[in-house]
C-alpha cells in the first residue's frame, strides 16, 4: 500500500510540474499540451482510442503468444539436438543482427496493411529472448538430476520432460518477461510504416494533424496496455516458476 | 538375487590419471564403506558402477559378481538430497516409476513414507523440509527403487551430528540385505556402518576388519569408539 501511495504522490508531483512548465513557459498547445488538456481529450476521444488499443492489444497478445510458442520449441530443439545448434544457433543470432525495424516495410509488403503484419514484427522482437532465456536454462540442469533420473532408468525424452523442461521454466518465464515489454514495440513500429489502425497509427495521425493531446493520450493508453500486459505475464511466470527458485 | 560388486583395473578421465591399477569388491549384501582423501577417485568407483561413466576411461573390468547389467539393478544417494523442487514429497519419492513411463504405487510408497518417519510429510515441498527431513525423503525415494545394489555417496555429511547419527541408524536397518557400497569421509560413520570397510588411495585398497558387532553399532559403544580412533590413525598415518 505505501509504495503505491508513494507511486502515486510522485505521478501526481510530475503531473504537477509538468502543468507548471507549460503555463509558466507559456508553450503552445500543439508543441507541449499541459496533462489537464491530455486528460479531458482522454476522456472526450475515449471511444475512439479504445477501438485502436483494442487493435494494437490484439497484435501484441497475438504476437506474444505465437512468439512464446515458437521460443518454446525452438529452444528446446536446441537444446536437444546438435545438429539444430550447429545449424541454428548462428542463424539465430544472424538474425538478431538485422534490426526489426528494418524489416517493417518489407513484412508490411509480404503481409499486407492489417493485423498480421504487426503480429509478425512482435513476433520476431519476441522470439529471441525467449528461446534464448529457454535455452540457457535448459541447458543448465542440474548434473545431479540427471544422473538421478538415468540411474533410474528413464531415457532422454522423459528427463527433458520430468527434469529438464520443469526445471527451465523459470527461464521461459524471465524471457518472457522481457519480452512483454519490447512486444509492443514491435507492434507500434508496424503500425508506423502501415496501417489504418492501432494506436501506432492514431499517434501518427494525430502528430500530422498537431493534436499532441491526442497523440499523448494515446501513448498513455500505450503505456498502460504495456504495463497491465507485463503484470499479467508476471503472474503467470510466478505461476510457473512455483517452488522453483 | 544380490550381486557381489567388484572393480579391477585404471581408470582416466582425459590423459590424467584417477586411480589404479587397483581391485575392489563390494560383498553380495554387505555394507562396504570406502574411505580415502578426496580426489583420489572414490566417486569414480560410484560413478562407474551408476553407469555414469561419461569421460571417464577404464582398462579393466567391473561389474556384478553373477555377470548380470549394473543399470537396471542399481539406486543411488548422494549427499545432495537431489529432491526436485517441484514435486511434493510424494511425487519425488514416486519419481521413479514417473522417469521409467510406469504407474506410481502410492500404497506402497506410503508404507514407505511411514517407515522413514515422513507419514505427516506426503504432500508438503522439499522446501518444507529440514535437512534431515529431506535425507529422509531422498531416502525414500532410494527404497522405493527397491534396488539390490545402494550407491551412498557421503549421503549423511551435510546433515548436523544427531540428525546424523539417525540416519545412519534408519539407514543402516532398511538397507541391510543390499549390497551397499557407500564412500565415506567419516571414521566414525564407517566403524558404525561398515561390515568391510575400505582404504582407498591412488594406488591400492586396502581392507580392514570391521568392528564386533552387526551394523548399525550403536556410536557410544566401545568397540565402536575404539576402532574408530584406530581408522584414524591409520587415515592420518596415510596422508
Amino acid at each position: 500500500m505505501r509504495t503505491i501511495g508513494r507511486s502515486l504522490a510522485l505521478i501526481a508531483f510530475f503531473l504537477l510540474l509538468w502543468e507548471g512548465l507549460v503555463i509558466v513557459a507559456g508553450l503552445p498547445r500543439f508543441i507541449l499540451p499541459p496533462p489537464s488538456l491530455v486528460a479531458q481529450t482522454l476522456w472526450f476521444s475515449r471511444s475512439l482510442i479504445a477501438e485502436h488499443a483494442l487493435i494494437t492489444g490484439a497484435e501484441v497478445l497475438i504476437g506474444l503468444v505465437l512468439g512464446a510458442a515458437l521460443g518454446f520449441f525452438f529452444a528446446i530443439l536446441l537444446a536437444t539436438s546438435r545438429t539444430a545448434r550447429a545449424i541454428l544457433r548462428p542463424a539465430l543470432v544472424f538474425s538478431q543482427t538485422v534490426p526489426v525495424f528494418a524489416l517493417a516495410p518489407i513484412l508490411t509488403l509480404w503481409l499486407g496493411y492489417g493485423l498480421w503484419s504487426k503480429v509478425a514484427m512482435a513476433l520476431l522482437i519476441i522470439f529471441f529472448p525467449v528461446t534464448s532465456a529457454f535455452y540457457d536454462a535448459l541447458m543448465r540442469t542440474p548434473e545431479g538430476w540427471i544422473g538421478l533420473a538415468r540411474v533410474m532408468g528413464a531415457n532422454r525424452g522423459r528427463i527433458l520432460w520430468h527434469v529438464r523442461i520443469p526445471a527451465a521454466l523459470p527461464g521461459f518465464a524471465s524471457g518472457l518477461r522481457l519480452a512483454t515489454v519490447y512486444a509492443p514495440i514491435g507492434a507500434i513500429i508496424g503500425e508506423w510504416v502501415g496501417a489504418s489502425r492501432g494506436l501506432g497509427y492514431l499517434m501518427l495521425l494525430a502528430n500530422g494533424r498537431a493534436k499532441i493531446d491526442l497523440m499523448f493520450a494515446a501513448l498513455i493508453v500505450l503505456a498502460i496496455l504495456t504495463l497491465l500486459l507485463h503484470a499479467a505475464v508476471d503472474r503467470f511466470g510466478r505461476w510457473l516458476s512455483q517452488g522453483r527458485i | 538375487m544380490t550381486p557381489t560388486l567388484s572393480l579391477n583395473g585404471t581408470a582416466h578421465i582425459g590423459a590424467t590419471r584417477i586411480f589404479g591399477p587397483l581391485s575392489m569388491m563390494a560383498p553380495a549384501g554387505a555394507w562396504t564403506c570406502l574411505l580415502g582423501p578426496s580426489g583420489v577417485g572414490k566417486s569414480t568407483i560410484l560413478r562407474l558402477f551408476a553407469g555414469l561413466d561419461e569421460g571417464i576411461t577404464f582398462d579393466g573390468d567391473y561389474g556384478a559378481s553373477d555377470g548380470g547389467p549394473l543399470m537396471p539393478r542399481v539406486a543411488m544417494m548422494a549427499q545432495d538430497d537431489l529432491l526436485l523442487p517441484w514435486l511434493d514429497v510424494m511425487g519425488n519419492v514416486t519419481l521413479g516409476a514417473r522417469m521409467r513411463g510406469e504407474r506410481p504405487d502410492h500404497t506402497r510408497a506410503r508404507d514407505i513414507l511411514a517407515r522413514v518417519g515422513l507419514a505427516d510429510h506426503a504432500a508438503k515441498p522439499p522446501s518444507a523440509l529440514s535437512g534431515g527431513q529431506r535425507q529422509r525423503a531422498a531416502l525414500a525415494r532410494t527404497l522405493m527403487e527397491d534396488r539390490p545394489i545402494v550407491l551412498l555417496d557421503e549421503p549423511f555429511s551435510a546433515l548436523d551430528a544427531q540428525t546424523r547419527a539417525r540416519m545412519q541408524r534408519l539407514a543402516g536397518e532398511v538397507l541391510r540385505e543390499r549390497t551397499v557400497l557407500h564412500i565415506t569421509h567419516d571414521a566414525a560413520e564407517a566403524a558404525r556402518l561398515g561390515d568391510q570397510i575400505l582404504l582407498m588411495s591412488r594406488d591400492r585398497i586396502d581392507a580392514i576388519a570391521p568392528p564386533e558387532g552387526t551394523s548399525p553399532r550403536a556410536p557410544d559403544a566401545e568397540e565402536t569408539l575404539r576402532f574408530e580412533a584406530q581408522l584414524m590413525r591409520r587415515l592420518m598415518a596415510d596422508a
